[in-house]
């Protein structure tokens, strides 16, 4: 099936006011099953230039990057993963680097219709790139919306032209706005922007009056991102040689606490622990990753997980492909595609990745979508006697109720610790439990 | 001085293979000095068999009481009396001259990698001087006041001492304890100043420092270089010349001194003996006068150094004896033995060996409990100093509170665990014997005494309950160049020290004398010395009895909770600063939690000192995308296998290493 693929900006708009908006955990239910049903990442591996921060898996292609062939190598991995999975029905796409913008309009398009031939990709399905303000000027955005892009996610990162260079950041600030600017006017309500917060020598007050600053030029979608140093980066060796100062853990409490605050002010949702939504702009494909739904990965390094169900699978796989560029191309034009490793996740460990990823968002693990995973252990069965639980409770951090289960506002923040307390309940509660009956017996 | 070298290191150091601690196979009878696979390794034999193998049983009835020297070589650390002695083992033939001989009689491996000498050794030497055949038995000396117990009972046994100095530092403060312990047992004292051969030694300044602290002429003082051999032949001229022979009387039954002992896996004990009378030999009957158990001797015979068995030992000499003792509390350090049937006057016996320093000791993990308990009774067995008692304390478990001579006791029985055994241990801070004078009459009943000895913080009795507490007391010395006296005097008094002399021994240097509180020194005393006098002073203390001290026992608590290790006794005075230290350093070990923890040293109903870790505010990863889940998985499955192993006081998750960075011995640092 051919997708007819709007082109021109006339028709991007009109996709792009036919969007779905989601509203709930539980949206429009799907006519597919969610076995046959997932959202789609795609790699761009390469940048222009490192990132100061950054240790994610990307490259700085020496002598230009080859792109015919990635194009060629990403549309055969991509569709060789959707047959494996059986999926029937994509309901997101992302493209996500790296920095994807550096990739052509083109590039884009043709994965997309390989996608489109291989499974259902509705119209109306968010189609995400990350830009970067310097490689994504005005009429490259147009020609990505005529590409089948529905929805930018941009790396603004700062509204400080020193923080900017402290990071590494290619563009200014000037650069920043004017991008967002662009792709508010092409893509209106389906424009997120990042800013990160808990930067070295960054201060509250004037972090506060960027985020507001921003406030006044955004549309519906935002990120608030924690800054953490990674080994291996240029910044943790200049904090580490004492060029820099490290960043203030205390300090970026305080900024999350009071960006926070001043976002759900400004009348946005807080969605999950970095996501910001006004006018129900969620982005389906993260909601995807946090309520546990299947996703495919595709290029260098990315992760997915599913049911194989094309070879007999019934289990769902964490699958991880090959990381380093030229070598994910050699095997995927050997083996139509680079998976490196999947590991079969286990009925428990599907259950602990449902908690923890599912208590990042502000609707928690519904009743309901619990039930999905686990028929028999209720959510009150699991955790409804443990005192530990309890306790938390009481000091306000998480809620376990008749909706289901949930963090607190204060309980957000403090996440990880309270995962200390639930995930071995879960794994005692478990272990506990009567033998399952045999499948067919 | 436990200065030491590697100090700051040898915790850290990988352990070597020697570890299989002090099992020595059996010896073949008229075997040569040495084996391999001796007492603290095979490295410490390899140098000696090479020499005494062509060597006959020797006959040791041929010496005379007139041709026969008992002596020690006492010194501060470093100034060269191992490597003197190793020279007169080689000028002697005990052993061959070989660029090896390092240490020799040295055999532990902590005691060659911090150049001191833990455990006592003896040599028999035989030397001819002026066409005569004499017999010197040198009996090495720890060389630390830690160790002053076991260099009283080797100085026992002698009739004379060498007293080493280093030309180029002087007198120290252990120059001085040593030589006042040879002074009060009355032996005859050799000055002996050494590495005359380094650049900048002053060999004249040492002669009038000597001359004025030890007030014997500078004539007298004796010049070499142990190093190069440089008139170490006149040293031991000197022995026979300076030192009398040992008054004894073969004719007379058998008397004999335990001066040292030392377990043999295969062979029991080995017990070193002086006999000042009689003659003993393999098949006599003897008795302990201190147990009264009798034993048929098995092996007798000297040592040079190592045991090399001989028909008889004679009066005046100095040797071992293997008895069929299968404990080393058989052979009590002091005891007097004597032939069945033949009763004497047992020798005046010693004080036993009074622990001053006490610490908890506990395996790193439960499971290494019982090695470890094997580790520390092997260890025992040869070091009868060291007081065991069993313990248990809810961070760690299941232990023992040990006993030691002194902090570098403690030390170096830590690095010989972890050396010879193979183990690694969490030691607590180490802490003093205080006392309490009982006052109700129903505690006195309950301990069926007035004044009780408190080891164990825990034991503290209520001030209610007592008439008064008492402290233990050291008699300090620190010798200084002058520069440093102000700010150690300064040092001094932080540390409750009351001085009680000062002298200027020679132009620009110092000796100071303190009376401490032990506790004051226990810890840290000497590393700050040390640090504010560049490396120079030198300390060194003895026992001082005890004093009376307004103790109070201090808890400290997490929201309200006693944390029962960390009970501390403290001196009223100090408890400010000590509680204050250990708040800190739990506020830096204690993990921040979902809510505010309140850490206070409290006397009584008292806060005294408090700290506060704040809860966490943020405690969430930012981005948590598909390719961060798997990552992000594993961090939380580390987290929670880490949180089972948290300790909980109240509702606070304390890490076990919380409380170990605070109970270890910063010295270890």
């Amino acid at each position: 099936m051919v997708l007819p693929r709007a082109r021109g900006l006339v028709a991007v708009a009109r996709a792009a006011q036919g969007r779905r908006r989601v509203d709930s955990a539980e949206g429009c239910p799907s006519p597919e099953p969610a076995s046959r049903r997932a959202a789609l990442y795609v790699h761009w591996p390469y940048c222009e230039k490192r990132c100061s921060y950054c240790n994610f898996n990307k490259y700085v292609a020496r002598g230009g990057v080859h792109e015919a062939a990635l194009r060629h190598c990403l549309v055969t991995e991509a569709s060789t993963l959707l047959r494996l999975s059986g999926v029937r029905r994509v309901e997101s796409v992302f493209f996500g680097g790296g920095t994807p913008s550096l990739a052509s309009p083109h590039t884009v398009a043709t994965i997309l219709e390989a996608v489109a031939k291989a499974a259902h990709l509705p119209v109306d399905a968010e189609v995400t790139l990350e830009a970067n303000p310097t490689s994504a000027p005005g009429s490259r955005l147009v020609e990505f919306g005529a590409a089948g892009v529905n929805r930018l996610s941009i790396g603004l990162q700062s509204l400080d032209d020193a923080e900017l260079q402290l990071l590494g950041r290619t563009h200014s600030a000037r650069d920043g706005l004017r991008t967002l600017a662009a792709a508010r006017r092409l893509f209106p309500g389906r424009v997120s922007a990042d800013l990160m917060f808990g930067l070295p020598a960054q201060r509250l007050g004037p972090w506060l009056g960027q985020l507001r600053e921003l406030l006044r030029h955004c549309d519906d979608h935002l990120s608030l991102y924690q800054l953490s140093l990674e080994r291996g980066t240029a910044l943790f060796t200049r904090v580490q040689r004492g060029a820099v100062p490290g960043p203030d853990p205390e300090l970026a409490a305080a900024m999350y606490a009071e960006g926070r605050s001043l976002l759900r002010a400004a009348g946005f949702r807080q969605y999950e622990v970095s996501s910001f939504a006004r006018h129900g702009a969620l982005s389906t494909h993260n909601w995807t990753y946090w309520q546990c739904g299947q996703y495919l990965g595709v290029g260098p390094g990315a992760h997915g997980r599913f049911v194989p169900q094309a070879s007999g699978g019934h289990t769902r796989e964490a699958r991880i492909q090959t990381l380093e560029p030229d070598n994910w191309m050699k095997e995927v034009m050997l083996f139509s595609h680079g998976t490196r490793k999947r590991i079969p996740l286990g009925e428990l460990e599907l259950l602990e990745e449902v908690l923890v990823m599912g208590l990042r968002t502000d609707v928690g693990i519904t009743h309901q979508h619990w039930q999905q995973f686990e028929p028999q252990l209720t959510l009150w069965d699991v955790f409804g006697a443990s005192e530990e639980v309890k306790g938390l409770q009481e000091r306000g951090l998480l809620v376990l109720d008749h909706r289901g289960l949930r963090c607190s506002w204060e309980g957000l923040a403090v996440l990880d610790s309270l995962l200390l307390t639930l995930l071995p309940r879960l794994q005692e509660v478990w272990q506990q439990r009567s033998p399952r009956p045999e499948p067919g017996g | 001085m436990w200065t030491l070298t590697g100090r700051s290191c040898w915790h850290r150091r990988v352990l070597l293979s020697c570890a299989t601690g002090p099992a020595r196979p059996q010896l073949p009878r008229f075997r040569p000095a040495a084996s391999h696979g001796d007492a603290a390794g095979s490295w410490a034999s390899d140098r000696l068999c090479s020499s005494a193998g062509h060597k006959e049983k020797p006959d040791t009835s041929r010496f005379a009481v007139e041709d026969i020297r008992n002596f020690s070589i006492i010194a501060h650390v470093d100034h060269g009396k191992s490597t003197l002695a190793d020279r007169l083992l080689e000028l002697t033939g005990t052993i061959d001259k070989t660029k090896n001989n390092k240490q020799v009689l040295d055999k532990l491996q902590v005691e060659r990698e911090r150049g001191i000498t833990v455990k006592a050794q003896t040599a028999s030497l035989f030397y001819n001087f002026e066409g005569k055949e004499y017999l010197l038995n040198l009996i090495d000396t720890p060389g630390h006041v830690d160790f002053s117990y076991e260099v009283s009972r080797s100085l026992s046994a002698c009739q004379g001492v060498l007293l080493v100095v280093d030309a180029n530092e002087g007198i120290q403060a252990q120059t001085v304890a040593n030589f006042f312990l040879a002074f009060e047992a009355q032996l005859s004292v050799i000055p002996v100043i050494n590495k005359i051969d380094l650049k900048n030694a002053d060999p004249e300044r040492v002669e009038k420092q000597i001359e004025k602290v030890f007030d014997i002429p500078s004539n007298d003082c004796i010049k070499i270089s142990a190093k190069l051999g440089t008139n170490v032949e006149h040293v031991l001229q000197a022995v026979i010349e300076r030192i009398p022979p040992p008054k004894v009387h073969r004719k007379n039954p058998l008397r004999a001194l335990v001066f040292d002992s030392t377990f043999d896996q295969y062979r029991g004990v080995i017990a070193n003996v002086a006999l000042f009378d009689g003659v003993v030999s393999k098949g006599d009957k003897i008795v302990s006068a201190h147990t009264q158990k009798t034993y048929e001797v098995n092996e007798v015979g000297v040592l040079n150094p190592n045991e090399q068995p001989t028909l008889k030992l004679y009066a005046g000499q100095v040797g071992y004896l293997i008895a069929g003792m299968k404990d080393v509390t058989e052979a009590q350090i002091g005891d007097t033995l004597y032939l069945h049937n033949h009763p004497v006057e047992p020798l005046p016996g010693f004080k036993s060996a009074k622990p001053m320093v006490f610490a908890g000791m506990y395996p790193i993990d439960q499971s290494e409990y019982n090695n470890l308990k094997s580790a520390i009774e092997k260890l025992t067995l040869n070091d009868s100093s060291v007081t065991v008692h069993r313990d248990s304390s809810l961070a760690l478990g299941a232990g023992w509170r040990l006993g030691f001579l002194g902090l570098l006791h403690m030390e170096v029985f830590n690095q010989r665990l972890e050396q010879e055994y193979n183990t690694s241990v969490v030691l607590t801070t180490p802490t003093v014997p205080y006392k309490a004078v009982l006052s109700s009459a129903k505690l006195i009943k309950e301990y069926r005494e007035k004044e009780i000895t408190i080891i164990n913080p825990a034991q503290f009795p209520d001030k209610s309950k007592v008439a008064e507490y008492l402290e233990p007391l050291v008699l300090g010395t620190i010798i200084t160049p002058d520069e440093y006296t102000g700010k150690i005097m300064v040092l001094c008094q932080a540390r409750r020290a009351v001085q009680k002399h000062l002298i200027f021994i020679d132009q620009n240097r110092v000796m100071l004398k303190y009376l401490f509180p032990l506790n004051e020194i226990v810890v840290d005393f000497y590393d700050s010395l040390k640090s504010l006098s560049s490396g120079y002073a030198s300390f060194d203390y003895e026992d001082a009895g005890y004093q009376t001290a307004e103790l109070v026992k201090m808890d400290i608590l997490l929201n309200g909770n006693i944390v029962e290790e960390l009970v501390t006794i403290v001196h009223k005075d100090k408890a400010y600063s000590v509680g204050k230290t250990i708040c800190e350093r739990l506020k830096d070990s204690l993990p921040r939690q979902l809510f505010e923890i309140a850490i206070q040293a409290a006397i009584g109903n008292k806060i005294i000192a408090r700290e506060t870790v704040k809860a966490y505010r943020k405690n969430v990863l930012a981005k948590c995308y598909g390719g961060d889940i798997t990552r992000k998985m594993k961090l939380l499955k580390r987290q929670t296998e880490g949180k089972k192993k948290l300790r909980k006081i109240g509702n606070i998750e304390v890490p076990k290493d919380a409380f170990i960075k605070v109970l270890k011995t910063q010295s270890n640092k």
